[in-house]
């Protein structure tokens, strides 16, 4: 058993990775997912392990095949990256539990092996981008995933996928390129491709032109991946015309991953080292970030179509997570990491939602489900839940990122009050767009022919645990606080 | 252990209620008014030990560092619990009839969710810190948004947006941000005698923060954030009348005068002059809802604005800042609500038996429901605080203390208000005993049914022996500033 700890960050990668093409060879749908299930699961597990294991503020270090480092692949688990892990693992696993009803509607039964392999290659780069200290690893696993995640998506029943994957390919493959030439150009000047080498090295050659252009691409490039307002326009229809499990999946994970990189490579590289940058950190992102958190939160109060209703909004979701780490504090990175957490535990629960509602629901716009909380009681209360979780009701986790949110900002200097004053504004139009719904499912009068029933068990099974989450971890908050805690000092601490 | 039970009776009768309606209505009804009881019995069980001076506590768990989700019993809550739920008993003996009478749909969803809401308030009483409070605050409001829609209609879904829209928008806008500032300057929000803000917070923006408090806290309806509670009237009235005469309203003044008491402490307070403005907001809106109330025709509209009137009295004689004031503050809460839950039943008991909602149809009627308009006389004239009613009494200590204080203002504006409360209150009493009913006007009817009767009649028994018999009251809320012994 010790033997197999020791090589805990390698088996996150591997054992999706691997389970992929035997999910393959299997050809038998149900088999499949349970392969597939019990892989994501043996990989949450593993997340769970690493995550308790790095909780006193250690890092674990792991060299593959042996070779120290910076010659050989490092691998390195800190706080910072078993949080990630959890949020990534933890919804494909959720995701998983229910999907198999969800997925019969979306997919032929005979592609049903090759999409879940997808999805276990797409679990795999993600966990390998968590895992590795490299920054070359990074770009590498960024495209395992990536890729795979245009095929989840393009297997969308609606042939509008396939023009959504496209602008996604494109836009994504630009991000991904972007951060590559940043990370030649570091190499170039450096020599090395570990990220803690690097920012040692990076030190002598600091002031130099081509570092700056570096980190100019790299923010960008990473930026554009994580739906960085403007930079979004990709997202609202990638995650509407996906299949939903799909989009329960990505949603909570996909953008934040990049987020992560962007955060690691800037707080370990670039902040120490350059100087000024925390000033042209926070100016990019800080008006960025209010601009998405108002005009998402407004576009999405308007829109029709239930899904892109929720993908806008997590484009004004990801507003509050940069807003976090523009201000450049551990309070703000606290409440940056807390809300990449808790924003992934209501927003996969809300997209569960859709997916149970999907299930007897040809078409997700507004007025289809008028008074459908008389025949699914079950999947609206879910959904009440889960919309009050992401408005930040008191007792919700979305509550508790609030809270970590506006003592940041309170505590930011002059500007403070002005951003509590947009914080709260958003939030409000949130109880707009998420009480809309509600109204209408709830009090006006169902459609008499449309025969509609509540959603399979095993779906509402794994909606209603990540609504039991949003509530646990809004009452007990200690474990995601703790680690957002540390992994943000981690990060400040670069800084010195 | 008694304070959790407190919590978890109603949570527990609101999943008896939802069983039991599956076998009988009957049963369901059985079902509530056990609940009720047993949970008045358990809160009233807590009074001897705070009489003699115990403060029980318990910290149930930590949400995040520093953040406890708490409960502590001190005489201001406890009053406020005892208050709640022994008149849940009442208002739901007067439900059981008013919602069979009207034939009214979802009762189950009715009963259920008035047991939630009543664990809300529970938990608002006995909550010990300001995030615990915060935390069933909001619960309270989205708890009660399924009762005020009720009926589902267009109109009902303008009121109850309106409803929650001014609540949530002042709590999450202006609450929040209030309690996140005390506990970022004090480094806690526990409720302490004496307040936790001096030396932390001082000068203009003491007044500011007490100004976040005051409209943040939307349930006490401070103008301008009053509108929710006339759009609150369009739920069932036995939901008028307990939720919002007593439980939701009471709720904020209650935490309003909590938060003046135990985080700013009445000394800080009065010795920082930029708080003084909120004794002329709260008789700026005493004086402007009773003449809005003068011009309304609607009955439980006009009541709405006389609510708003006097939660204001006891925002301002909280903000008086003199203790004999603040007792004041306590007692009006008890006496208001005798008064003001009897005047709804009976507006109830007048729509249940003629279906009549508007003042001008009332004339004569006092004949055809003798009891129903005797009950709603007492109320009235505890409204106006004419003796031998409850009404008299606190205005009797509020008084008291703006004379305390030398505040003039507080003076002139409680006899004006006196003045406008006959005004509004007293045509409506003289029509319906001495009014001749217009011909054919409406369908034959005597009184409600027995079940509203009994209700209103015990509430409005309570109006006139809260007058004769305030002493342990009084003697409770005075240990608030001088412990058990003065």
């Amino acid at each position: 058993m010790s033997a197999l700890q020791a090589h805990l960050p390698a088996l996150q990668v591997i054992v999706p990775m691997l389970t992929a093409p035997l999910v393959i060879l299997v050809k038998e749908r149900r088999l499949c997912w349970a392969a597939t299930l019990l892989a994501s699961f043996c990989s949450l597990a593993i997340a769970i392990s690493l995550c308790i294991d790095v909780l006193n503020g250690d890092s674990i270090r792991y060299l593959m095949g042996s070779w120290p480092a910076p010659w050989g692949i490092e691998l390195r688990v800190d706080t910072f990256s078993a949080l990630l892990l959890l949020i990534v693992n933890g919804s494909s696993s959720l995701a998983l539990i229910g999907a198999t009803a969800s997925l019969d509607r979306d997919i032929e039964s005979s592609r049903q092996p090759l999409f879940y392999a997808a999805w276990l290659l797409a679990l795999a780069g993600l966990n390998g981008i968590l895992v590795t200290a490299d920054a070359f690893n990074i770009f590498v696993f960024m495209e395992i995933s990536a890729l795979a995640s245009y095929v989840l998506i393009s297997a969308g029943p609606n042939r509008r996928a396939l023009p959504a994957v496209f602008k996604y390919l494109i836009m994504g493959t630009i991000g991904a390129t972007f951060y590559l030439i940043g990370v030649g150009l570091i190499y170039l000047m450096t020599g090395t491709l570990n990220i803690a080498d690097m920012a040692l090295r990076i030190q002598d050659v600091a002031d130099q032109k081509a570092i700056l252009v570096a980190a100019g691409f790299i923010t960008i490039g990473l930026a554009l991946k994580a739906a960085v307002f403007p930079m979004h326009i990709w997202l609202p229809n990638a995650y509407t015309y996906a299949p939903n499990m799909v989009t329960v999946f990505l949603a909570a994970c996909a953008t934040k991953v990049s987020l992560y990189i962007l955060l690691r490579i800037d707080f370990f590289v670039f902040q120490p080292n350059l100087s000024g940058h925390d000033f042209q950190f926070s100016y990019f992102l800080l008006p960025m970030s209010l601009l998405a958190i108002l005009i998402a939160s407004t576009v999405a109060m308007f829109e029709p179509n239930l899904k892109r209703l929720l993908a806008w909004s997590s484009v004004a979701q990801i507003g509050y997570i940069t807003l976090g780490a523009s201000l450049v504090s551990v309070a703000g990175l606290t409440a940056s990491l807390l809300h990449m957490f808790n924003h992934a535990l209501a927003k996969g629960a809300l997209f569960l939602v859709i997916a149970c509602l999907g299930i007897s629901l040809s078409h997700l716009r507004i007025d289809n489900i008028a008074g459908i909380a008389k025949q699914m009681p079950w999947t609206m209360a879910a959904f009440v839940l889960a919309g009050l979780s992401l408005i930040g009701v008191p007792g919700t986790a979305g509550f508790i990122s609030k809270w970590y949110l506006i003592t940041a900002t309170l505590e930011a200097g002059s500007w403070g009050p002005a951003l509590v004053a947009i914080i709260i504004i958003s939030s409000l139009m949130a109880v707009v767009y998420i009480w809309r719904i509600v109204e209408i499912a709830y009090f006006q009068p169902a459609d008499e022919q449309a025969v509609v029933s509540e959603a399979p068990f095993f779906l509402l099974l794994s909606t209603w645990i990540a609504v039991a989450l949003n509530f646990y971890f809004g009452l007990s908050a200690a474990l995601p606080v703790e680690l957002a805690d540390s992994a943000a000092r981690l990060l400040m601490g670069q800084m010195r | 252990m008694t304070i959790l039970a407190s919590l978890a009776i109603p949570l527990a009768g609101a999943l008896a209620i939802m069983l039991a309606a599956r076998i009988s209505d009957n049963l369901r009804e059985t079902m509530t008014l056990i609940t009720s009881v047993a949970l008045a019995w358990n809160v009233w069980s807590l009074l001897p030990a705070i009489m003699a001076g115990d403060r029980p506590e318990i910290i149930l768990f930590e949400v995040i560092p520093g953040i406890e989700i708490g409960f502590a019993i001190e005489p201001l809550g406890m009053l406020f619990a005892a208050l709640a739920s022994a008149l849940w008993i009442v208002n739901s003996v007067y439900s059981i009839g008013y919602m069979r009478g009207n034939n009214e749909k979802k009762q189950t969803r009715f009963y259920v969710f008035f047991a939630f809401s009543l664990a809300a308030t529970i938990g608002i009483a006995f909550a010990a810190n300001l995030f615990t409070l915060f935390l069933f605050y909001e619960a309270l409001t989205l708890l009660t948004y399924p009762l005020v829609s009720h009926k589902g209609d267009e109109k009902t879904l303008r009121s109850a947006r309106v409803y929650l829209g001014v609540l949530l928008t002042t709590s999450i806008g202006l609450l929040l941000p209030a309690i996140i500032w005390t506990y970022l300057v004090a480094g806690n929000g526990d409720f302490t005698p004496g307040g936790i803000l001096a030396g932390h917070v001082e000068g203009p923006a003491l007044g500011l923060l007490l100004g976040l408090f005051v409209f943040g806290i939307g349930k006490a309806a401070v103008m301008p954030v009053h509108r929710w509670l006339p759009a609150a009237m369009v739920a069932p009235t036995p939901v008028s009348a307990l939720l919002h005469a007593v439980a939701v309203v009471k709720a904020g003044v209650f935490t309003v005068t909590k938060v003046i008491v135990y985080i700013f402490g009445i000394e800080h307070l009065f010795s920082t002059p930029s708080s003084g403005w909120l004794l002329y907001v709260a008789a700026f809106t005493i004086i402007a809802a009773s003449l809005v109330a003068l011009r309304q025709t609607n009955i439980k509209r006009l009541l709405a604005y006389s609510t708003v009137a006097q939660l204001s009295y006891v925002i301002m004689a909280a903000a008086i800042l003199k203790p004999l004031a603040e007792i004041g503050a306590s007692i009006h809460m008890v006496a208001h609500a005798f008064g003001k839950i009897t005047l709804f039943f009976a507006a109830g008991a007048i729509y249940t038996a003629s279906k009549k909602t508007e003042i001008g149809q009332l004339a004569g009627i006092g004949r055809r429901m003798p009891w129903t308009m005797t009950a709603f006389t007492i109320g009235a004239l505890s409204m106006i605080g004419v003796p031998p009613t409850g009404g008299f009494v606190s205005k009797w200590f509020i008084l008291a203390g703006a004379f305390q204080a030398d505040n003039y203002v507080a003076i002139f504006t409680i006899i004006t208000s006196t003045v406008l409360n006959a005004a509004y209150f007293l045509p409506i009493v003289f029509i319906a005993w001495f009014g001749r009913e217009t011909e054919g006007a409406g369908p034959d009817h005597g009184e409600a049914p027995l079940p509203i009767i009994i209700a209103l009649t015990t509430t409005a028994a309570l109006t006139i022996l809260f007058f004769l018999f305030n002493g342990p009251v009084i003697a409770l809320e005075a240990q608030i500033f001088g412990g058990p012994s003065s």
